[in-house]
């Protein structure tokens, strides 16, 4: 089959960017969107021409290094699943597709479909983590754990940090990537002696890196790769307003 | 001349790491805040080490070419992590699990080193449970067990199919934690592109800033590397796409010695090639093993659909070879009957070179809920690749390179050839022999960074005073030389031919004569064909940009460059181990029932190579693997 590609063009965070079409003929179904762009890239270096940069890594969904927006959708038209798990097979002959990077004010752009993400490391050093040292540690079965809230706290931990959430919110809210994290250590007996301060922490630094407030709307949880619920920024709200009244 | 004294404790083998420990000298803790260690790769191994050691004090500056820690291939590791608790109480044991990993390699690992592995083992679980790492849990609240190839216990720990995200998150926690804590300087993409050794220690590293095309260098009192393996020399694997051996291949150009090479993993479980497009090959677990049956027609040439194959028909090849394990035969035997039973034209789908994994008995049994829960993610990822529904019709898979045993030579206290540069996780040739098995790389590149290196690196700052040296010295500005010059030489190339090009034509050669199984007359062409095609490379491939700003197509050329020099060391390590071992199988040695024959009388030893010059034969040296607490027997899982 045979797409044109709208592809956003930047040469770096501070020239300004512009969209640039390509038309890729050849295309099977079974390929991915990657390998569908490695193929126009590849063609472009054999014109001498810049590739068209874009962040991926492992392929399988996991990593959380890619995402794209495609025709306006954080990782394409799929539930559930990553930009590099779409497949060709999601489109038809002679489709426009258009692909930007992640748009947010957090997220500035490195060149071409790329952001950075590091704001997201950031609110992870702000309280991400239990504060236990190597060794020393109790017997893994000294505390059982409900298998319940395992579960839970597993369903959380699952977030793979792609920042879909973030690029598909109106506000460009960082509230569902922040409160998987806090949900998680919050429904374990491990994550109890630091849980106020991990939460108020997290969120004074989503703030301070310039992510909006949650709109409530639930787009991020529509198009998060990993499924990851609504319930968590719930709990955050709870932990938060919690963590405040006591003071 | 290199020396390969191994340092191995003395004592019996149960007692030799707490002897060990209790004799290494120690750094006082006002001392460490002295010390620099550079730590490159942030991975399961290289997280774990900069976060422990951190702790302990030292200054750390970690160095990564993703944008986080939690981006490291650590991440897709499936199916779970071994220890030797005995939750299950099924007779496992420190012993059994060091047994089982040495049996498993096929008896080309150093026994110390694999067993203070398993006796780590279990301070890894307490460690991950303490971070509040999500592992699955029975409904009475304790942790969950389940089997893999090779062990006839159950002591793989897991956390659905995503149990090695879950570790590196945990790993990351810990390391993002001294990063706020200021102990912990994080470089996001960056590239390490030599090593410094000054005096005959390792000093430092030189550095490309892959945004904005800086090359720096950094220098500290130790460097440890712990920068994956390198199955991606064959273009198609399991691996992440920038997964890359430059970092190994530099140090040892600088004088690392690299061990046993040809020791390359071929999973048996993976999604099958579909096209000449394809990137790189998906994994799915063995853990799916457990309850999945392998089979493909008894008859060549069957072409009817999967479910309108009756019983009768079907060749349940693993059950029927190896009654005993049966799906769950390690590895190197699963993938060696897979492309057996293709070649006798049994193979199943488009090309003919798939198997089936059929789960239509586990889910008639238990429910296709129980199997949702057990290995959703997996079947949904099948699903998005393929096309197809693995609750429906049975999987197919192909074997696929997806590990790597071999990698630079390290002592007992994992340092290199180099003093003072230290090799942790899949990058060293430690632990795993001539075939790892599953669940035990999450186990190993943990216990390497937790509960191995915060001790042994103690060992050797204690006897090297901190001094002042900084990178004004002659030998960081001639590194910073070489690394300027050789990235010039690659962009003024200026040929036609994409690198992916270039890369895909050197995998297709590993893959066919140092692949699965090899011989006399196909590496002989191989160690014709890599040096040929090296040529072309540094004639025709087309490097677009420049130096000076972010270019990822540049970054791809320099570690393909140096994949074009591993696959020939590759090929001669391959060459020159005349027995079949674990992974490695030579098809002029194998017994009667066309399994490994290997020869210990002349080769019960690891291939150290010392690097000469690009297009020179490397120098072998031997080190001589002592077993004295287990029996080598031809292994046996019938």
């Amino acid at each position: 089959m045979k797409v044109t590609l709208k592809v956003w063009r930047q040469k770096n965070g501070s020239t300004p960017g512009q969209f640039v079409s390509y038309e890729v003929d050849q295309v099977s179904e079974d390929m991915s969107f990657f390998e569908m762009l490695d193929m126009l890239n590849n063609s472009l270096v054999r014109k001498g021409e810049e590739p068209i940069s874009f962040d991926h890594d492992c392929r399988e969904g996991i990593c959380g290094t890619c995402g794209l927006m495609i025709n306006g959708r954080a990782h394409g038209p799929l539930k559930g699943v990553t930009t590099c798990q779409l497949h060709m097979r999601s489109f038809s002959d002679g489709d426009t597709i258009v692909v930007e990077p992640w748009r947010a004010r957090a997220f500035p752009v490195i060149r071409d479909l790329i952001v950075d993400r590091t704001a997201f490391d950031r609110i992870m050093e702000a309280g991400g983590y239990i504060s236990v040292r190597t060794g020393g540690a109790p017997d893994a079965n000294a505390i059982p754990i409900s298998k319940k809230a395992a579960d839970a706290a597993f369903d959380s931990a699952a977030c793979i940090g792609c920042g879909a959430c973030v690029a598909t919110c109106k506000n460009s809210s960082a509230m569902l990537f922040t409160a998987a994290k806090v949900s998680q250590f919050a429904v374990l007996p491990q994550g109890q002696v630091e849980r106020k301060e991990r939460v108020l922490n997290m969120v004074a630094q989503m703030d301070a890196e310039g992510f909006g407030a949650c709109t409530n709307t639930g787009a991020c949880e529509a198009e998060c790769p990993k499924e990851i619920s609504l319930v968590n920024i719930a709990r955050l709200n709870r932990e938060f307003l919690r963590a405040s009244l006591a003071g | 001349m290199m020396k390969f004294d191994a340092h191995i404790p003395d004592g019996p083998l149960a007692e030799k790491w707490t002897q060990h420990k209790f004799n290494l000298k120690l750094v006082n803790p006002a001392n460490k805040r002295k010390y620099t260690i550079i730590v490159v790769g942030t991975g399961l191994a290289g997280a774990s080490a900069a976060a422990t050691l951190a702790e302990l004090g030292y200054n750390i500056l970690a160095f990564s070419y993703h944008e986080s820690p939690r981006r490291a291939h650590s991440i897709a590791a499936q199916g779970g992590i071994n220890a030797a608790k005995n939750y299950p109480n099924d007779g496992d044991s420190i012993f059994r699990l060091f047994y089982d990993t040495i049996k498993g390699g096929d008896y080309r690992a150093r026994e110390a080193n694999v067993y203070r592995l398993a006796e780590v083992s279990n301070n890894i679980i307490d460690q991950c449970v303490a971070q509040g790492i999500p592992f699955a849990r029975e409904y009475g609240g304790l942790l969950d067990n389940r089997s893999f190839g090779g062990a006839q216990v159950s002591r793989t720990f897991y956390a659905k199919g995503q149990t090695g995200q879950q570790l590196l998150l945990g790993a990351y926690s810990a390391l993002v934690r001294q990063m706020h804590a200021g102990k912990v300087k994080f470089h996001p993409r960056h590239d390490m592109l030599d090593l410094v050794v000054v005096d005959g220690r390792a000093r430092g590293i030189i550095t490309r800033n892959l945004v904005t095309g800086e090359i720096t260098a950094h220098v500290a009192d130790a460097v440890i590397l712990a920068t994956g393996g390198y199955a991606n020399v064959f273009y198609l694997s399991t691996n992440a796409m920038a997964s890359n051996a430059t970092a190994s291949w530099r140090a040892h150009k600088r004088g690392a010695a690299f061990a046993n090479p040809c020791y390359t993993q071929i999973h048996p479980t993976c999604i099958p090639v579909s096209s000449e497009h394809q990137s790189k090959l998906t994994l799915m677990s063995e853990s799916l093993r457990n309850d999945g049956r392998v089979w493909v027609p008894k008859n060549p040439g069957d072409t009817r659909a999967p479910n309108d194959i009756p019983e009768e028909d079907r060749d349940y090849y693993l059950e029927r070879i190896y009654p005993s394990f049966g799906n769950l035969v390690p590895r190197d035997v699963a993938s060696r009957r897979a492309k057996a039973v293709c070649d006798e034209g049994r193979g199943v789908g488009a090309t003919g070179k798939a198997v089936y994994l059929d789960f239509a008995d586990v889910i008639q049994r238990n429910g296709r809920q129980w199997v949702e829960d057990k290995y959703g993610n997996l079947f949904d990822m099948y699903q998005q690749i393929t096309g197809e529904n693995p609750y429906e019709v049975p999987m197919r898979i192909y074997p696929a390179p997806h590990y790597t045993m071999g990698g630079l030579w390290v002592d007992y206290n994992l340092m290199s050839t180099i003093p003072g540069l230290f090799v942790l996780g899949e990058a060293n040739f430690s632990d795993h022999g001539a075939n790892r098995l599953g669940a035990s790389a999450l186990m190993q590149g943990l216990a390497d960074g937790y509960f191995v290196i915060p001790y042994t690196i103690g060992g050797y700052l204690a006897q090297k005073p901190h001094d002042s040296l900084d990178t004004s010295h002659e030998e960081f500005t001639k590194a910073r030389k070489g690394v300027e010059d050789s990235l010039k030489r690659l962009l003024s190339i200026q040929g036609d031919e994409p690198v992916e090009e270039l890369h895909k034509r050197l995998g297709r050669i590993l893959w066919d004569y140092v692949g699965m199984s090899r011989n006399r007359k196909g590496l002989e062409t191989a160690l014709k064909e890599i040096p040929a095609l090296r040529e072309e490379f540094w004639k025709k491939a087309r490097i677009p940009g420049r130096e000076d700003e972010f270019n990822p197509e540049l970054e791809k050329a320099s570690r393909v460059a140096d994949f074009m020099e591993l696959a020939e060391l590759m090929a001669q390590d391959a060459l020159h181990r005349e027995e079949s071992c674990g992974a490695h199988f030579r098809e002029e040695y194998q017994t009667e029932e066309n399994e490994a024959k290997r020869d210990d009388e002349h080769f019960a030893y690891s291939a150290n190579w010392e690097f000469v010059e690009v297009g020179k034969p490397e120098i072998l040296h031997k080190e001589e693997l002592v077993f004295e607490n287990v029996q080598l027997t031809t292994r046996s899982y019938k």
